[in-house]
C-alpha cells in the first residue's frame, strides 16, 4: 500500500490558485520532499493531506485512507509538525506530550515508554518537567517533533521543520531525522525551500507555482541536469591530456566531464600514468536543477515577485 | 534503544472523546494554578462591590431593608456575578490559543470538535465554581447562615450559570482572531450584563423599561434562583421578602426556578451548539 497517494489535487483561495493539479505517490518508509520557494502550495499542499483544508478537486489517500471522506481515521495515522510553533510554552514539555496523548487516545499503559523513547530520541528527556517557555527555538521544534511522533504515526508530515533555525541547529534536527528513519519504520513527508536539505531525501517533487515541475531521487534529478566534473592538477598537464579524453585544460586545471566521479577518480589514478597533485568533483547541484526547471534559481522566485504573495501567506495562516 | 512500541490508536470512539474532554478541562485546571494572580484578582472586584459598597450604601439603605443588612442582600448576586470574569476568560484563552498555534494541535486530532469545545466549557465552569467557593467561605462575615445543602445548591446553580456563559464566550470568539480585540469585547460585555441581571438591586418597583431589559436578559434567570436559595434559609419578614426577593413574572405568571434553571441550561446548551457549529468551520 503507497503511505501517499495524490491524484489531480487542485486547491484555490479566491483568485489564487494554490494548487494547479499535482498526481505523485509516497511509498511506505520513503523520505518524501517537496521543494519549491515560497507560495509555491507546499504548505497548502500539506494541510489537504492532513485533512486540514478541503480540496477543490482531485483525490488524496493517506495510510490507506481517503482525506475527504475518512478524516479521523487519516489523523490518527499521521504525526504533524507545522511551519509555525503549536505548542502550549506554559505547560511542561512532558505535560504537552500528555495532553497529545490523551488527544489521540493512546492506551494507558503505553504512554510513559513512549514518551521517554521519543523525549530522548530528540535529547529532552532530561528537561521533560521544564516550562517550554524556557526552550530555544531548536529545543521547541524538536518537542514538536517528538510530539507529532508520540502516537506513532505511519505518515509523518513536517512542514519547513528548520525554517528560521541557525545552520547549526538546523543540522542537529536533520540528524535527529535521520536516527527516526532509522528507528521508526515512518513515511516521512516534508517541504523545504533549502536546497542542501532535500538532499536528505529519498526523493524530490520540485513544486513552483502550484505545479510539480520534476519529482525523482536527487542524484538522478542532479543528472538530468549533467554530469559529474572532476578537476585534476598534475605534474605534467600535457602528457596527461593527450590520455584523457573529454578533458579541458583550464586556469583550475584539468576539467573531466564524466557520469560519476566518485568511481572514475580511483581509476584515473591507476591508469594516468602521470602523478596527480590534486583532484576536485563538482556536482551538478539541486540548485541548477531548479534553475533548468524552473527557468530561475530558488533564490530569484523568492525575491522581486514572490514578495507580495509571501507576506499574504504569512497573513493566510493566522 | 527498545523497539518501536507498538502504538496504535484504537477505535473506540465515545471513549476516546471523553478522554479528551478530560485532558482539555485538566490543562485549564493546570493554566489556574500556575496563573494563580489571575485567579485571585478576578475576585477583587466582587469583594470591592459586596464589602465596600455593600458597607457604604448600607447606611443608606438601613430603613429599606428592614432588619437585613444590605450586604446579605447583595450576597447571591455577587456570588453569581463574581464568575462572570472568569468563565468568560475561559473562553478568550481559546483565542489565546489560537494566537500561539495551540488551537491548531487541539484541532486537528481525531476527536469530535464538540468534544474540545465541551472541554473548554466544562473547564471553564469548573475554575470558575472553583472561585465560587472562595466566596461562598465568606458567607458567615455577611450573615448567610450556610448549611451544606444550601452550600452545594448554590455551586450547583453557579456552576450551571458559569458553564452557560463560557458557552456564550465560545460562540462568541469562534471567528474572533486576536486576543486584544476580544478583551475589548468582553469588557463591553460584562458590566451591562450583571448590571441589568438584577444582581446589584431588586427586582421590585424597577421602572418599566428596566424590568423589561432585566426579564430579556438570560443572566437575570442565574441570579434568581441563587439568591431565592439564599433567601430560603434567611429568617425575614415576608414584607422583606415580597421587596428584596420578588419572583420573576412574565405577564404577571411567576416563573417557577426550575423553569428558569430549565432556560439556563438550554441556553447554555443551544450557545455550546453554535460555537462547536463554528469551530467546525475553521481550518
Ligand atoms: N489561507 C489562505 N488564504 C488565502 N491564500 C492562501 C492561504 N494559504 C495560502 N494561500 C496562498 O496560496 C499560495 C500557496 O501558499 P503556500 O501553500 O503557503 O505556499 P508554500 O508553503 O509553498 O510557501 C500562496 O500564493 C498563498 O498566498
Ligand atoms: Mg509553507
Amino acid at each position: 500500500m503507497t503511505a501517499v497517494e495524490v491524484r489531480g489535487l487542485r486547491k484555490s483561495y479566491g483568485e489564487v490558485e494554490a494548487v494547479k493539479g499535482v498526481d505523485f505517490d509516497v511509498a511506505p518508509g520513503e523520505t518524501f520532499g517537496f521543494l519549491g520557494p515560497n507560495g509555491a502550495g507546499k504548505s497548502t499542499t500539506i494541510k489537504i493531506l492532513c485533512t486540514l483544508a478541503k480540496a477543490d478537486g482531485g483525490s488524496a489517500r493517506v495510510a490507506g485512507f481517503d482525506v475527504a471522506t475518512q478524516r479521523n481515521d487519516v489523523r490518527r495515522h499521521i504525526g504533524l509538525v507545522f511551519q509555525d510553533p503549536t505548542l502550549d510554552t506554559y505547560l511542561s514539555a512532558e505535560m504537552n506530550l500528555r495532553f497529545h496523548a490523551e488527544l489521540y487516545g493512546m492506551p494507558r499503559e503505553t504512554v510513559a515508554p513512549r514518551m521517554e523513547q521519543v523525549l530522548r530520541m530528540v535529547g529532552l528527556w532530561e528537561r521533560r518537567t521544564s516550562k517550554v517557555l524556557t526552550f530555544s527555538g531548536g529545543m521547541k521544534r524538536r518537542l514538536e517533533i517528538a510530539r507529532g511522533l508520540m502516537h506513532s504515526p505511519r505518515v509523518l508530515f513536517l512542514d519547513e521543520p528548520t525554517v528560521g533555525l541557525d545552520p547549526q541547529t538546523r543540522a542537529s534536527i536533520w540528524d535527529y531525522i535521520h536516527e527516526l528513519r532509522q528507528q521508526e519504520q515512518i513515511t516521512i513527508f516534508l517541504t523545504t525551500h533549502y536546497m542542501d536539505e532535500a538532499e536528505n531525501c529519498d526523493r524530490i517533487a520540485i513544486m513552483d507555482e502550484g505545479k510539480l515541475v520534476a519529482l525523482d531521487t536527487p542524484a538522478a534529478l542532479k543528472a538530468t541536469v549533467g554530469t559529474d566534473r572532476v578537476t585534476i592538477r598534475t605534474a605534467d598537464d600535457q602528457a596527461a591530456l593527450a590520455v584523457l579524453e573529454d578533458a579541458v585544460l583550464t586556469p583550475d586545471g584539468i576539467v573531466i566531464s564524466v557520469e560519476d566521479g566518485e568511481s572514475y577518480v580511483p581509476r584515473l589514478f591507476g591508469t594516468l600514468g602521470v602523478p596527480i597533485t590534486s583532484v576536485s568533483i563538482s556536482r551538478p547541484s539541486l540548485d541548477d536543477v531548479f534553475l533548468s526547471y524552473t527557468g530561475r534559481t530558488i533564490r530569484d522566485s523568492e525575491q522581486a515577485p514572490a514578495r507580495p504573495v509571501m507576506l499574504a501567506a504569512m497573513a493566510g495562516r493566522r | 534503544m527498545t523497539a518501536v512500541a507498538a502504538v496504535r490508536v484504537p477505535q473506540r470512539a465515545f471513549a476516546l472523546d471523553l478522554r479528551a474532554v478530560k485532558i482539555v478541562v485538566q490543562r485549564d485546571l493546570i493554566r489556574t494554578l500556575q496563573d494563580r494572580t489571575r485567579f485571585v484578582a478576578a475576585l477583587v472586584q466582587p469583594l470591592l462591590f459586596l464589602f465596600v459598597l455593600g458597607s457604604g450604601l448600607g447606611s443608606l439603605t438601613r430603613g429599606a431593608t428592614g432588619s437585613l443588612d444590605l450586604k446579605t442582600f447583595m450576597f447571591p448576586g455577587i456570588l453569581a456575578t463574581s464568575t462572570l470574569f472568569t468563565a468568560m476568560f475561559s473562553a478568550v484563552s481559546i483565542v489565546w490559543d489560537r494566537e500561539f498555534g495551540f488551537l491548531r494541535e487541539m484541532l486537528i486530532a481525531p476527536v469530535r470538535r464538540s468534544s474540545i469545545i465541551l472541554g473548554k466549557a466544562l473547564g471553564g465552569a469548573t475554575v470558575a465554581t472553583t472561585q465560587g467557593i472562595l466566596v461562598l467561605a465568606l458567607a458567615p462575615f455577611v450573615h448567610v447562615p450556610l448549611t451544606v445543602g444550601l452550600g452545594l445548591t448554590l455551586l450547583a446553580e453557579v456552576f450551571l450559570l458559569s458553564f452557560t456563559l463560557t458557552a456564550l464566550g465560545l460562540a462568541i470568539v469562534s471567528r474572533i482572531r486576536q486576543v486584544q480585540t476580544v478583551m475589548g469585547l468582553m469588557q463591553v460585555l460584562l458590566l451591562p450584563l450583571s448590571f441589568l441581571s438584577g444582581a446589584l438591586y431588586p427586582l421590585s418597583n424597577l421602572p418599566t423599561w428596566l424590568s423589561i431589559v432585566v426579564r430579556l436578559n438570560p443572566l437575570t434567570y442565574a441570579v434568581h434562583p441563587v439568591r431565592t436559595a439564599v433567601f430560603n434559609h434567611l429568617q425575614v419578614s415576608d414584607s422583606v421578602r415580597a421587596l428584596l426577593n420578588p419572583p420573576i413574572t412574565w405577564n404577571g405568571w411567576i416563573v417557577p426556578t426550575w423553569l428558569q434553571l430549565a432556560l439556563v441550561a438550554s441556553i447554555g446548551l443551544s450557545l455550546m451548539a453554535v460555537a462547536v457549529r463554528q469551530f467546525q468551520q475553521v481550518e
